[in-house]
């Protein structure tokens, strides 16, 4: 019986503690983790709206979630495709979506929230693609011309994300008693995990020094003012801000992740390679 | 649900200096949503360039038993067709 083949660690490495090998180049690690961000948070969001195909409440709203989930994956392969370009250990795109655990994944909290109903699925949306506008209309400027062209592609589709769910929070909200209920509980639900977007950790700040990146705590208060004015419209209080959840950038994520990670991962787990 | 909202008749124009052309309705709960799920339903495949909603309430429509009335007159009034006239080949679109 063939025993384990031997794993080779780099010289320096100790083999305790890591789940990945240390990179050589600090710079290409912080790019290749920050790449991994931008395309994860893309990937499982666009996985999650993907969950709705089918069962959305008609047949229109099931498109629009479905166009949303399309625009988010394509996304999520140039981000991913490129990060894999950038580790340099043969892992593509599909490698990164489909054979990573979880605990590599490094999208916000956010994102990997469930759907619950359609107000809860829209609230999500609503805080997500505001603030990925923000993010991308600063990335087309990136020093990183990779980061940049996908950006300036990428922020088109995003716009529209962002007013088609600013539209529904301004309907459900602004609608019948129980659609007004269901949106108070959908932002509720989301609200703790809007101040992750706005942190800048090392990561987050080494790629915002080196131009590949992009200062987040500057659009906070655009961002901040651009949700209040619509939840005015769709006459809705913010809700109390709560103790913030931190921690998806580091791999730390809730159970929900894992769930979904389950479904996504299985085909490409079961069949290696597989292609039809 | 979807039931329940109104009925939007969608017209796309496929590109500049075409005119818009009726390929479908919608169901959505007001105006504005329905020129989204026009965009959404309609246009995922580069099929326009601009969208008209309508609702379909808005429609007056001809009565099918007024077809005869309406449209049988015309029937022999071959001399109403540009047919008599000799068109040059470099005009496009008649």
């Amino acid at each position: 019986m063939a025993s384990l083949p031997p794993i080779d660690l780099p010289a320096g490495a100790s083999g305790e503690g890591a789940f990945d090998v240390p990179a050589t180049d600090a710079d290409s690690a912080v790019l290749f983790d920050y790449l991994l961000r931008l395309g994860d948070d893309s990937l499982i969001l666009g996985q999650r709206l993907g969950e709705w195909c089918g069962h959305a409440p008609g047949v229109e709203v099931d498109l629009s979630l479905s166009n949303m989930a399309l625009d988010l994956v394509g996304q999520a392969t140039h981000f991913l495709g490129r990060a894999g370009e950038v580790e340099g250990k043969g892992r593509d795109g599909d490698a990164l979506a489909f054979r990573r655990d979880v605990l590599d994944f490094r999208n916000c909290w956010l994102v990997e929230q469930p759907n619950g109903d359609f107000a809860q699925t829209m609230a999500r949306q609503f805080l997500f693609s505001t603030w990925q506008k923000m993010l991308f209309d600063r990335l087309t400027g990136s020093a990183d011309d990779f980061i940049a062209s996908v950006a300036a592609k990428a922020v088109k589709e995003v716009a529209y994300h962002e007013e088609l769910a600013a539209e529904w929070v301004i309907r459900l909200g602004d609608g019948t008693d129980e659609s007004r209920r269901r949106m108070v509980d959908g932002l509720d639900w989301m609200w703790r995990f809007v101040p992750e977007l706005f942190e800048m950790d090392e990561i987050a700040t080494k790629a915002a020094a080196c131009g590949a990146g992009v200062d987040v705590t500057a659009f906070r208060e655009d961002y901040d003012r651009k949700i209040r004015a619509v939840l005015a419209e769709a006459t809705l209080e913010a809700p109390a801000d709560q103790r913030p959840i931190l921690g998806g950038r580091r791999g730390h994520h809730s159970e929900h992740l894992g769930h979904l990670l389950a479904v996504m991962q299985f085909l490409q787990r079961t069949y290696p390679d597989a292609t039809w | 649900m979807s039931g329940d909202w109104p009925l939007w008749e969608v017209f796309v124009r496929a590109k500049g200096g075409m005119s818009h052309r009726h390929v479908g309705s919608v169901h959505a709960p007001d105006a504005e949503i329905a020129l989204r799920h026009a965009r959404d339903t309609y246009t995922r495949r580069q099929e326009g360039v601009s969208l008209w909603v309508v609702a379909s309430a808005q429609i007056v429509a001809s009565d099918p038993s007024d077809d005869e009335a309406m449209f049988d007159p015309a029937a022999d009034k071959v001399y109403r067709h540009p047919t008599f006239y000799n068109i040059p080949d470099d005009v496009k679109h008649i």
